[in-house]
């Protein structure tokens, strides 16, 4: 197997496993000293809540390269769409930003708004949940996809509509050129959402980052959907000499197990488990992950059986516990996880866990 | 062998679209199209399909909100759509409805205990004390307690939300639970605290389910039979067991196919 350089850079492979040192995934690649194209440090949200200000990241920090797919996964309320609005720019107002985003050598936390719209829809395109709220019903799709082109691009209304058109025939869209003209409630939601990604791809973006893009779309749209994004990374990165990034945002173990080749368990605003995705499945390290994964119910099981559940709930931002979040919820809890964040141990060659109780024979490892 | 307590019999239901042109007849659409099945007491059967396969249909004619075009829906012999308001609202005690989304089904400005127990107050007329008792007594079966019976729905999450909606359902002490989707707006802990107690109250109740889906893990799970829905018409019918390792028709087999595996699939 192909591994990547701990340090996520993507360009060097490494033929012997080595073992991450915690936080080195974010650091500069010591083989070639070239930065991966996203670099997330230390990332602290801190959201005004009812109940005062709260944190909602706790220390996020994960690096992401050309043509490198990653998926953050995590129940409601875990910080996955936090991290992706802050990549984006987009946290509500009296959010508070500390740490670090690097994105193609530029910090994105102290970026002005009028830098940062010349980001945003051009090197970094975002897939949103629903597509029927994502467009706008008043434009044709056509217009939509062009908007992107004519404000970054400054391509011509013409060249435009012509890009546009070839936008919608490369995300499989039937009839492009009648649908050119359509309006977003004459098309079904899985068309609506290939619309939405011809947005995102619009300006050849260097990071697409895909928020739950399937969860509102039928299974075979799903599979459809799922099988579409992982082919324009594929061909990004076949045309050019820097493939385009993903990163897709699922609460689904499923689609995350179909579409990434690493991937973030979160929970409580941090990052309770990270690592290569057949790793993470095989290994499970943290109890959260193992909870999850437990709780799915799959094809197969025998009528009638209970599947096991994760006592408790998610607590709320004001409630989060100094420790180790999961502390509440957890079967292996102990008076030392209660004390103060779990750092993360390496569980196996770019994988890591932030867990005091760990099997023994994954520490082995 | 009992009679089955719930028997749909051939319906079908069309719906008119908007008229495209002043003088052409209105477009239409064939929601339902000869649905036949039957369902014994304390059994659950699954149904699946896509979206506009005529699932949400389905459970509004089992349900009596509306009538269908052709056929019947007979509740333990009685066809529910010849009964006058009267009889109908007498027989609604008997089936009861959990619907996808517990943050629209509640209403936002009405206690836990209003919200539970409005179905006696409408249905027997039944006292305060008597509400107030058996509200507490559902509470209880789904896991809350009589606590929470002042609180409001904000206080609450998902999970325990569909909970309260389940309770409001159980109070009645219903023959049929129609769940339309129950699980799929709830996070996937969750949704296994709900899966587990829709089954502990079937086995404690005898409740039996209608159980729409889209899910085919979840529907595996649940039901004892399912019916595959497709462009209103049932393509496939069988035990889960039966239907989803041999699935048949190239419907079915196209469902099963896109469920995403737990397998990793991507190269590192």
């Amino acid at each position: 197997m192909r591994l990547l350089h701990p340090c996520g850079c993507g360009i060097h492979a490494v033929s012997k496993p080595q073992v991450t040192r915690p936080g080195a995934s974010a650091a500069r690649c010591y083989r070639c000293g070239v930065r991966p194209l996203l670099e997330v440090r230390d990332l602290r949200v801190t959201l005004q809540t009812s109940r005062g200000a709260h944190d909602a990241l706790r220390g996020v920090s994960f690096a992401l390269d050309h043509g490198q797919t990653l998926g953050l996964i995590g129940e409601s309320g875990c910080g996955k769409s936090i991290t992706a609005l802050a990549l984006m720019g987009l946290l509500p107002d009296g959010a508070k930003v500390s740490g670090s985003i690097r994105f193609g050598g530029q910090e994105l936390t102290t970026l002005d708004e009028a830098a940062l719209c010349r980001l945003r829809g051009h090197r970094m395109g975002m897939v949103f949940q629903e597509p029927m709220t994502a467009l706008n019903p008043l434009h044709t799709v056509g217009r939509q996809i062009a908007e992107p082109l004519r404000l970054h691009k400054g391509l011509s209304r013409s060249a435009a509509r012509a890009e546009a058109l070839r936008l919608l025939e490369r995300v499989q869209l039937p009839q492009a050129a009648q649908r050119l003209d359509a309006y977003p409630h004459q098309l079904s939601g899985g068309q609506r959402q290939r619309v939405v990604i011809a947005i995102a791809l619009a300006c050849g973006p260097d990071l697409l980052i895909a928020d739950e893009p399937t969860t509102a779309l039928d299974v075979t749209i799903q599979r459809e959907v799922l099988d579409l994004i992982q082919e324009l990374v594929r061909q990004e990165g076949a045309n050019g000499k820097d493939g385009m990034a993903l990163l897709l945002i699922s609460h689904d173990l499923g689609v995350m197990a179909d579409t990434v080749q690493r991937m973030l368990v979160m929970y409580g605003g941090t990052v309770v488990e990270s690592g290569p995705t057949a790793d993470v499945f095989q290994r499970l390290a943290h109890p959260y992950s193992r909870g999850l994964f437990a709780a799915r119910p799959r094809l197969g099981l025998p009528r009638g059986t209970r599947l096991a559940t994760i006592p408790g709930r998610v607590p709320a931002l004001a409630d989060m516990p100094p420790g180790c979040p999961f502390a509440d919820r957890c079967e292996r809890v102990a008076e030392d996880c209660r004390q103060a964040p779990p750092p993360a141990v390496p569980v196996g060659p770019l994988h890591e866990a932030r867990c005091l109780h760990l099997d023994p024979h994954l520490l082995a490892a | 062998m009992t009679p089955a307590l719930l028997r749909v019999d051939t319906i079908s239901k069309r719906y008119s679209l908007p008229r495209q042109g002043l003088l052409s007849a209105a477009p239409q659409v064939q929601a339902l199209d000869g649905v036949s099945f039957t369902l014994q007491a304390g059994k659950s059967l699954g149904v699946v399909g896509e979206s506009g396969s005529g699932k949400s249909t389905l459970a509004r004619l089992v349900m009596a909100l509306e009538a269908p075009s052709t056929g019947r829906v007979l509740l333990d012999g009685v066809d529910l759509h010849t009964l006058d308001a009267a009889a109908l609202r007498q027989a609604r005690a008997k089936l009861q409805m959990v619907f996808q989304d517990p943050f629209g089904s509640l209403d936002p400005r009405r206690t836990v205990l209003q919200t539970v127990a409005e179905p006696l107050a409408v249905l027997h007329g039944a006292g305060h004390a008597e509400q107030r008792e058996r509200a507490a007594q559902a509470l209880a079966a789904v896991g809350l307690g009589s606590g929470d019976l002042a609180k409001y729905p904000h206080e609450f999450s998902g999970g325990q939300r569909q909970r309260i909606a389940i309770a409001r359902a159980l109070i009645t002490r219903p023959r049929l639970i129609v769940a339309d989707e129950p699980v799929s707006a709830l996070d996937v802990s969750v949704q296994a605290q709900v899966l587990n107690l829709m089954q502990d109250l079937q086995d404690q109740f005898g409740v039996t389910y209608l159980f729409i889906s889209h899910d085919l893990a979840v529907v595996d799970l649940v039901c004892d039979e399912v019916i595959v829905l497709q462009h209103g018409r049932i393509v496939e019918q069988g035990s889960p067991d039966q239907l989803f390792t041999s699935p048949q028709h190239p419907y079915t087999q196209r469902l099963l196919a896109a469920v995403p595996g737990m397998k990793p699939r991507v190269p590192a």
